[in-house]
């Protein structure tokens, strides 16, 4: 195999400017996917940080057909005390959860005393919500964002084209007025405690307050809530953890019909985002077969040629008595090793270009979110690069191989 | 016993939708241990005949025996170990590789068909190196040697798997004169000394001079034997 392989290489320098330009496409191509999927990985994870650390959770618990209407944030879908208590005995099995928080989520109006405009509210626990959404204050860009009492009883957070809108400062006293699941309605003054950015929902018209304002508001008089956030330890372990509390769930059920109650959603099933992720993920896998195609057409190109043109070679080493099984193994080694040798100093120039970035802290503005890209040198994408290349090269350097080992000696001796 | 028997041997070649015959029922033996020598014009069937008898090409009729073996017939892969084994080649281009050293090329059917450890490997490259003079050269490349050189590497190389035949076609074609009949001296030096028989196709007086059995081939057919010393 040592003859092999060192006669293959010879035969790889021979040839120097044609190896080179071979080498250089299949490498460029290498360090294309390597960078592309360091970027876009590091791209799909910070915006997957932003959405649920900021305030969608990585997955959520509601109420059977709370998801379907959630535009209407409706309050007769609400998950009860019972309920809850046996979602949070059921959430205590599970050690890969980090935090969970409750909350009622509600639309209503908001007024200055001058001007009203429409709002959606998300009641919270502070504490247990900053536990869960741990990006959440720090979008609080003024007022009190404690991560214990940035929305206090009869305070409210409301994002900045609101406070800009309605002039609200802190401290500014306004009326909120809501419907509550009966269909009354009702209202209460608050303070404005903190002012965020406008990340937080559609158009940038989600505001937080504490829970128990949202009960007095609502007249809510017992435990239920219209939703429940749960964090994850680690993220890769969101689809296990969905599906086995999928089924736990199921087990909760309505004492009059027995069907079940509950519902849990992922995050890639609550945000938009999913389908751009999905995108970035599919790109991934197209740059990924351009460099099949770059690697199948080259290494094709040029061991059909250098068999071509070593015709009469072969005719040699198939007179001197070399089996045919050796000829295809020199001619097959000379695919792989061009190859796995571009392969490799692409995977090399690649992590080189994601360091670069993640040093320099590359930043960028996505909708309204600030990315700073941190892209990580993906191992497993290294590993399954090296592995398809060396599998294309194999199979590209195949036919020509074939061919240079079924050549009849005599007919190649004829082309010296 | 004969080294080589032809049977009646028959080749032809499809030229289009003609069949043209190269060599025309054959029948003919070859003694071990001789210089012999194969002349005459060209398409003639001199280079036919030695591709048969080297296993290179099957006969459309008859048969081949090579140091007693049935050699028309015989597939690609016992073929090629056959080759390996019993016969060593010298071609008129030399046919070196090209990216091997001179004693890479040496050692190149020792390793690739032969499998000969290496200690024997060095022993008998050494040996051949010293006997066609090439020792100084062993770690050019065939780019860097002359015509005359590369012949003798040739030569060794053939020599190397101690081969029972040696086939050579037109060895000297591309040789100046004084060079060619060096290497025809060193042939016929090695011939004695590793106790091989060489088969030539040659249009080449000179080697025709030093053959001890000369075969005039014509349109396909022997038309003429000359034995020398007899």
């Amino acid at each position: 195999m040592k003859n092999i392989i060192k006669i293959a290489w010879r035969n790889l320098m021979r040839y120097k400017r044609r190896t080179l330009l071979t080498s250089s496409l299949i490498t460029i191509g290498v360090a294309l996917v390597i960078v592309f999927s360091g970027i876009g990985n590091s791209f799909k994870s910070e915006v997957i940080g932003i959405i649920t650390n900021s305030n969608l959770g990585d997955m959520q618990i509601h109420k059977k057909g709370y998801v379907g209407s959630i535009d209407n944030l409706p309050l007769d879908l609400t998950v009860t005390e019972n309920n809850l208590q046996k979602i949070e005995s059921a959430l205590a099995k599970y050690p890969q959860i980090k935090a969970q928080t409750t909350r009622i989520r509600f639309g209503g109006m908001i007024s200055n005393y001058v001007q009203t405009t429409s709002m959606r509210f998300t009641a919270v626990d502070p504490a247990m919500e900053s536990k869960t959404c741990t990006a959440l204050t720090g979008r609080i860009k003024e007022g009190d964002n404690g991560s214990d009492t940035f929305v206090a009883p009869g305070a409210l957070v409301i994002p900045i084209n609101i406070a800009s809108g309605l002039g609200l400062k802190i401290g500014s006293e306004v009326v909120l007025v809501a419907t509550n699941k009966d269909g009354s309605v009702n209202g209460m003054s608050f303070k404005i405690s903190g002012i965020s950015e406008n990340i937080l929902g559609p158009q940038g018209k989600d505001g937080y307050m504490h829970i128990k304002d949202a009960r007095e508001l609502l007249r809510i008089e017992d435990g239920s809530i219209t939703e429940m956030a749960i964090k994850l330890n680690d993220l890769s372990a969101m689809s296990k953890v969905v599906g086995s509390l999928k089924k736990d769930l199921e087990q909760i059920k309505d004492e009059v019909t027995g069907k079940p109650v509950l519902e849990i959603h992922s995050w890639e099933e609550l945000s938009p985002f999913a389908s751009i992720a999905k995108i970035v993920t599919l790109l991934i896998l197209v740059v990924r077969i351009v460099l099949i195609s770059i690697v199948l057409i080259s290494i094709l190109n040029v061991m059909m040629m250098s068999v071509y043109e070593r015709i009469g070679e072969i005719g040699t080493i198939a007179s001197i008595g070399t089996p045919p099984i050796k000829i295809l193994a020199l001619f097959l080694t000379e695919g792989l090793l061009l190859g796995f040798f571009s392969a490799m100093t692409g995977n090399i120039i690649g992590a080189g270009i994601l360091t670069v970035i993640r040093i320099t802290k590359l930043n960028f503005i996505f909708g309204n979110m600030q990315i700073v890209l941190s892209p990580e040198i993906p191992a497993n994408e290294i590993i399954m690069t090296v592995a398809i290349v060396i599998l294309i090269s194999a199979a590209a350097s195949l036919q020509p191989a074939i061919k240079a080992s079924k050549m009849e000696p005599v007919e190649a001796l004829r082309h010296v | 016993m004969n080294l080589v028997v032809l049977e009646n041997t028959k080749k032809n070649y499809r030229s289009g939708e003609i069949e043209v015959p190269a060599l025309k029922g054959l029948n003919l033996e070859l003694e071990a241990g001789k210089f012999i020598s194969f002349v005459g014009p060209s398409g003639s069937g001199k280079t036919t005949l030695l591709n048969l008898i080297g296993c290179l090409d099957q006969p459309t009729e008859g048969k081949i025996f090579v140091d007693g073996t049935e050699v028309s017939g015989m597939n690609r892969k016992d073929s090629a170990k056959f080759r390996g084994d019993k016969i060593g080649f010298i071609f008129q281009n030399f046919n070196l590789i090209p990216v091997l050293t001179v004693y890479e090329n040496i050692e190149y059917p020792l390793i690739m068909v032969q499998n000969v450890p290496a200690p024997e490997r060095k022993t008998r490259i050494d040996q051949l190196l010293a006997k066609v003079g090439m020792t100084d050269q062993k770690d050019k490349y065939p780019a860097q040697l002359s015509g005359g050189q590369k012949q003798r590497v040739a030569v060794a190389r053939a020599l190397v798997t101690q081969p029972k035949i040696v086939l050579a076609d037109e060895p000297t074609a591309n040789l100046d004169h004084a060079t060619a009949f060096k290497v025809i001296n060193l042939m016929h030096e090695m011939k004695n000394e590793f106790d091989a028989s060489f088969i030539f196709a040659t249009h080449d007086l000179k080697v025709v001079g030093e053959a001890d059995i000369v075969y005039t081939m014509e349109d396909g057919q022997i038309t003429k034997t000359e034995k020398r010393g007899e």
